[in-house]
């Protein structure tokens, strides 16, 4: 067990246009899984925590508790199964019919996915924020639709930007799985560069190296983002610094 | 056809399988300041939730204008609108600022102007004494401050009647005072105005008629002459010996 230290410095320089083509992939691959995987969630989330109002008719009780039972359904199979499957069962699924390149596929899959974990993270935000806000917006005529938008929403998802942000960490290293569906994302270039080389060890030494250099200072921007925010709040004067277990 | 602009008959709710509320009758006039007064537990904020639908009542009607809202007479987000509620714990809105808590209604409920909403706002934080404080995040106010915000936030929407719950029970006892004042001034302007409270003082001096909730029902209502000083029902008695009894103790310890 050995690293060539010089061997993993000259092959990361020489290498480094398909590294960086690599790095730009998974960067692309994380901001689309987690702006979009949030959009999702947000409904989602939205359709899993509105409260069963007794104004309702039967048909809207009837439609939000087939809204709950599809999305658990949802929330159940993608959290549920490797992403790494996801995206090859879906993908090869829905090739003869849409006649798809990987990386379309590959950024549908990574939202659905994505969109799973944000469901629940803004489910359980949207539900934190207090019953009387919601009573607030209705004494004054707001519909619930309106009461989510413009009260609870935004309430939501300040409480849960640590975990939204988490994501984002989450992202730049599970798109390493869309490899399988041939994403020239990087991992998927440092295989290509190990196995021209048989170089193994120093070429996945540099790959780590890459990704902790992106999640830390992807890490380094999501706290320097919340500590602006919790400034503005005047519960909480220490600044949460994230684990980077994630 | 009644004056009435509300009118409740045999109204009553059960949660699971208590009857909070039996066969509640009751309407207000325009101009009324009714008080509900009774000990806790007595069924007046469900009776106020009620009213204003954010809770359902298992049977009866409600009337507005004589116009049935139960059973679809009226949207309830357009009759909801028309009745203004007040919160013991003020419900402002957490993500907005002092302005923008009386204006988003406006705005999005009622489709006034941006220059409208801002204008109305602002004539009612004035009214409450909340003008300095327009662009403060509402979650950086006092209790005081935050209910006058809530009242200026419920006026600036023109409602026609305005429900208060208990408004004054959730402040320290030196910023009761700044809330009570500014509603004399609203009941000395006109508006319509039901409250629930334990300002005694307030129900007394303020109130065109006072209503004392016992047990789920109107157990006595009159004006506060009658109530406080002819009351009929022993119950509203006990009542108030109780409550006279507390407010000596706690002038003697003064
Ligand atoms: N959402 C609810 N679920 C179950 N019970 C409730 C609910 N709201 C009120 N109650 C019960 O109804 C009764 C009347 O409550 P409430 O109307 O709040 O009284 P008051 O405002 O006079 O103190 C109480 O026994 C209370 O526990
Ligand atoms: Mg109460």
């Amino acid at each position: 067990m050995q690293i060539d230290w010089s061997y993993a410095w000259s092959a990361l320089l020489k290498n480094w246009p398909m590294f960086w083509y690599g790095v730009k992939v998974t960067i692309a691959f994380a901001i689309v899984g987690t702006v979009f995987g949030f959009l999702i969630g947000l409904i989602i989330g939205a359709i899993r925590a509105i409260p069963m109002d007794p104004l309702d008719s039967t048909f809207v009780k009837g439609l939000k508790k087939f809204g709950r039972w599809i999305t658990g359904f949802y929330i159940w199979v993608f959290r549920g199964t490797p992403m790494m499957i996801q995206a090859a069962f879906i993908y090869y699924l829905l090739r003869p019919v849409l006649n798809w390149n990987p990386i379309t596929a590959g950024f549908v899959i990574i939202s659905i996915n994505t969109g799973a974990y944000m469901a629940e993270i803004l489910r359980s935000g949207i539900q934190s924020v207090d019953a009387g806000q919601l009573e607030a917006c209705k004494s004054m005529g707001m519909s619930n639709f309106q009461a989510m938008i413009y009260v609870v929403f935004p309430q939501a998802i300040k409480n849960t930007f640590p975990a939204i942000g988490n994501q984002l960490v989450v992202n730049l290293k599970d798109s390493c799985m869309m490899n399988v569906i041939s994403v020239t994302e990087l991992f998927f270039q440092a295989s290509s560069i190990a196995g021209s080389n048989m170089r193994f060890v120093e070429i996945y030494f540099d790959t780590a190296i890459i990704y902790l250099i992106l999640t830390t200072l992807t890490t380094a921007l999501l706290n320097f983002i919340e500590r602006k925010m919790l400034r503005d709040k005047e519960e909480e004067k220490k600044p949460i610094f994230r684990e980077m277990s994630a | 056809m009644s004056q009435s602009i509300i009118q409740v008959e045999h109204l009553k709710k059960s949660f699971g399988s208590q009857e909070v509320l039996h066969d509640i009758d009751f309407s207000i006039e325009k101009g009324e300041v009714i008080s509900i007064i009774g000990s806790s537990g007595s069924g007046k904020s469900t009776l106020l939730r009620c009213i204003n639908l954010l809770e359902i009542p298992d049977s009866g009607s409600i009337r507005f204008h004589d116009q049935d809202i139960l059973n679809s007479g009226l949207k309830p987000t357009d009759y909801r609108t028309k009745v203004g509620m007040v919160f013991q714990n003020f419900n402002l809105f957490a993500n907005k600022n002092v302005l923008d808590n009386c204006v988003l209604g406006q705005r999005k409920v009622l489709k006034r102007s941006k220059e409208e909403a801002i204008r109305i706002a602002k004539e009612h934080l004035e009214k409450v004494g909340m003008s300095d404080f327009l662009s403060k995040p509402s979650t950086k106010l006092s209790g005081g401050q935050k209910q006058r915000v809530a009242i200026a936030r419920a006026l600036s929407m023109d409602p026609e009647v305005l429900l208060f719950d208990e408004p004054t029970s959730a402040l320290d006892p030196e910023m009761v005072g700044e809330v009570l004042d500014v509603m004399k001034g609203l009941a000395k302007s006109g508006l319509t105005m039901i409250v629930v409270t334990h300002e005694m003082q307030f129900a007394k001096d303020v109130s065109t008629r006072v209503i004392f909730m016992d047990k789920g029902v109107i157990a006595e209502q009159g004006t506060p002459d009658e109530v406080f000083n002819h009351p009929k029902n022993p119950r509203t008695k006990q009542f108030l010996s109780r409550f006279l009894e507390s407010t000596q103790a706690n002038q003697t310890e003064e």
